[in-house]
């Protein structure tokens, strides 16, 4: 028999009720993220990809978002998993990183502080023990003086290096799934291949897989192995890179495509 | 730090150092009677003068400080603590929560603070400790509604979100991650609120019902001085001007902290 995939989401619903409203955020979402694979999912701003991959670990606001389905995790049921039980999942087992690294770091704490409390939060290590792990974890990420950058403040560093030490604050128990939600949307071009690379590196390191949230088709051609589309909630498409850069299906995945390359064009004219 | 922050800061740190200091630094014991110089006016032997039983001013006035400092801190300190605890849980968990605390804040404050306090410690005896407690116990609405403020604009940044994607449990949220963010405007009040205190305080002790003679405290060294008023004005203006000056302290700091703050 086949090996269970590490992530298997089958039949993913989230609605938002609110009083008088109800809104459908993902319909009937299915896909497998294996061990150390890379799946991309793709789609326009709304189209449902953040409020999925925050639904997995229990994220979304229980008063308002009303998840249904399955979402498994090496055998563990997450969907209705009691909070409690699924804290023992966040940040050791599965991280994220986020859009905003500034705003997503607590700007009260140093860079090395946020690090070394995840490590001593879930693995139980000493003060000194841990701020030595995040300043090597810093460094790993590929900040070049990790000494400096872990005694400074998220307002104080650059995006792509507040980037760097979100990733290495996610990696910081070795988690085996990695949720990227549009982490190099806030950042320039330049930077943002950077962190493209430095995920394909620590991913080869450590050993972890990846689900990497875009809106960028050209990222999911360089680090992907299957891209998932998602239009208006749904997943409309779902395959393997290569077929799918051959032969886009949907009408929302040629759009994606072309947007691309025009996007490529407007860079190279 | 500002030049405002500084100066209140040395205003306050030269009253609490004479206070910690009071045994070595004042002239006489506060509650030395010396019927051979009563009412004396402020001369080399007694600087700012003697009451009308005799007593040393400076002296009283620095014991004084030691009462009124200490009573106006410890207060301060208790409604913040209190203020926190409820503030946080009505601003972090909302709903139920939310609405019976805000409505026993808004009970309490439909009280007139110095009426509640008046009818407390006709009920219980006017001991320093319980004076702490009674104005502790009757100013932790203002910290309270704050702190839900703070809470509730903080639940929805996003580092409160990435702190749950890390696994951390509510308590650890609202501990390490929301108070501090909070700490700036809660420490204005807090400075604010000693000034506030330490007036209750001499208000109190004004009107008999503070801190009891012979022990000293600003307030009540007041109303002993208001029957000689007419004959010695330095028993009224050098407790006057203490109280005065350390709220005025209080209140740069206040003042300085907000301005840095932004």
């Amino acid at each position: 028999m086949k090996e269970e995939p590490l992530l298997l989401v089958k039949d993913l619903n989230v609605v938002f009720r609110y009083p008088g409203k109800e809104i459908t955020a993902a319909r009937g979402v299915s896909f497998a993220v294996g061990r150390n694979e890379t799946l991309v999912m793709a789609g326009e701003s709304g189209s449902g990809k953040s409020v999925t991959a925050l639904s997995v670990c229990g994220l979304l606001p229980e008063q308002s978002a009303f998840v249904s389905g399955s979402a498994r995790f090496d055998g563990a049921e997450l969907i209705g998993m009691p909070q409690k039980r699924l804290r023992s999942f966040r940040g050791r087992r599965i991280a994220y990183i986020f859009q905003e690294p500034a705003s997503y770091l607590n700007p009260v704490y140093s860079i090395g502080e946020q690090i070394a409390e995840v490590i001593r939060l879930h693995r139980g290590a000493g003060r000194a023990a841990a701020w030595k792990e995040a300043e090597h974890l810093l460094e790993l990420s590929g900040i070049s003086c990790p000494q400096r950058a872990a005694r400074s403040y998220p307002h104080q560093l650059s995006g792509g290096m507040n980037q760097r030490a979100a990733i290495s604050m996610a990696l910081a128990c070795r988690p085996e799934l990695l949720i990227a939600d549009e982490p190099t949307t806030s950042l320039d071009m330049t930077t943002e291949a950077e962190i493209i690379k430095l995920l394909t590196r620590l991913k080869k390191e450590l050993g972890f897989s990846l689900l990497f949230i875009t809106h960028n088709l050209a990222i999911a051609e360089h680090i992907a192995d299957q891209v998932a589309v998602m239009f208006r909630g749904e997943l409309v498409e779902y395959r393997m890179k290569e077929e799918l850069f051959a032969s886009p299906e949907h009408a929302h995945t040629k759009e994606l495509l072309a947007a691309y390359e025009k996007v490529g064009r407007f860079i190279e004219g | 730090m500002n030049k405002t922050t500084l100066t209140g800061i040395c205003m306050v740190g030269i009253m609490a150092l004479a206070a910690l200091a009071a045994p070595w630094l004042s002239p006489c014991q506060p509650g030395q009677i010396d019927a051979g110089s009563i009412l004396c006016a402020p001369s080399s032997s007694h600087l700012l003068g003697t009451d009308s039983l005799g007593r040393d001013v400076l002296s009283r006035l620095i014991y004084g400080a030691r009462i009124s400092l200490s009573v106006g801190i410890i207060a301060v300190g208790i409604s913040t603590i209190l203020g926190v605890f409820f503030g946080a849980l009505a601003g972090f968990y909302g709903k139920a929560a939310d609405a019976l605390i805000m409505r026993v804040v808004d009970v309490l404050l439909c009280f007139p603070t110095f009426f509640l306090i008046l009818a407390a410690v006709a009920f219980l005896d006017s001991s320093i400790f319980n004076i702490m407690v009674i104005i502790g116990l009757t100013n932790w609405m203002g910290p309270a509604r704050l702190v839900r403020a703070e809470i509730m604009a903080l639940k929805e940044r996003e580092f409160v979100e990435a702190a749950r994607a890390c696994g951390a449990g509510n308590l650890r949220i609202i501990v390490r991650h929301m108070l501090p963010n909070a700490c700036g405007p809660l420490l204005v009040n807090a400075t604010l609120s000693v000034a506030g205190a330490i007036l209750l305080e001499s208000g109190l002790s004004f009107l008999g019902l503070g801190v009891q003679p012979p022990v000293p405290s600003w307030g009540n060294m007041l109303t002993e001085a208001k029957a000689t008023l007419g004959v010695a004005w330095w028993i009224t203006v050098f407790p006057g001007s203490a109280i005065f000056l350390a709220i005025i302290g209080f209140n740069f700091i206040a003042e300085g902290i907000r301005k840095d703050l932004g």
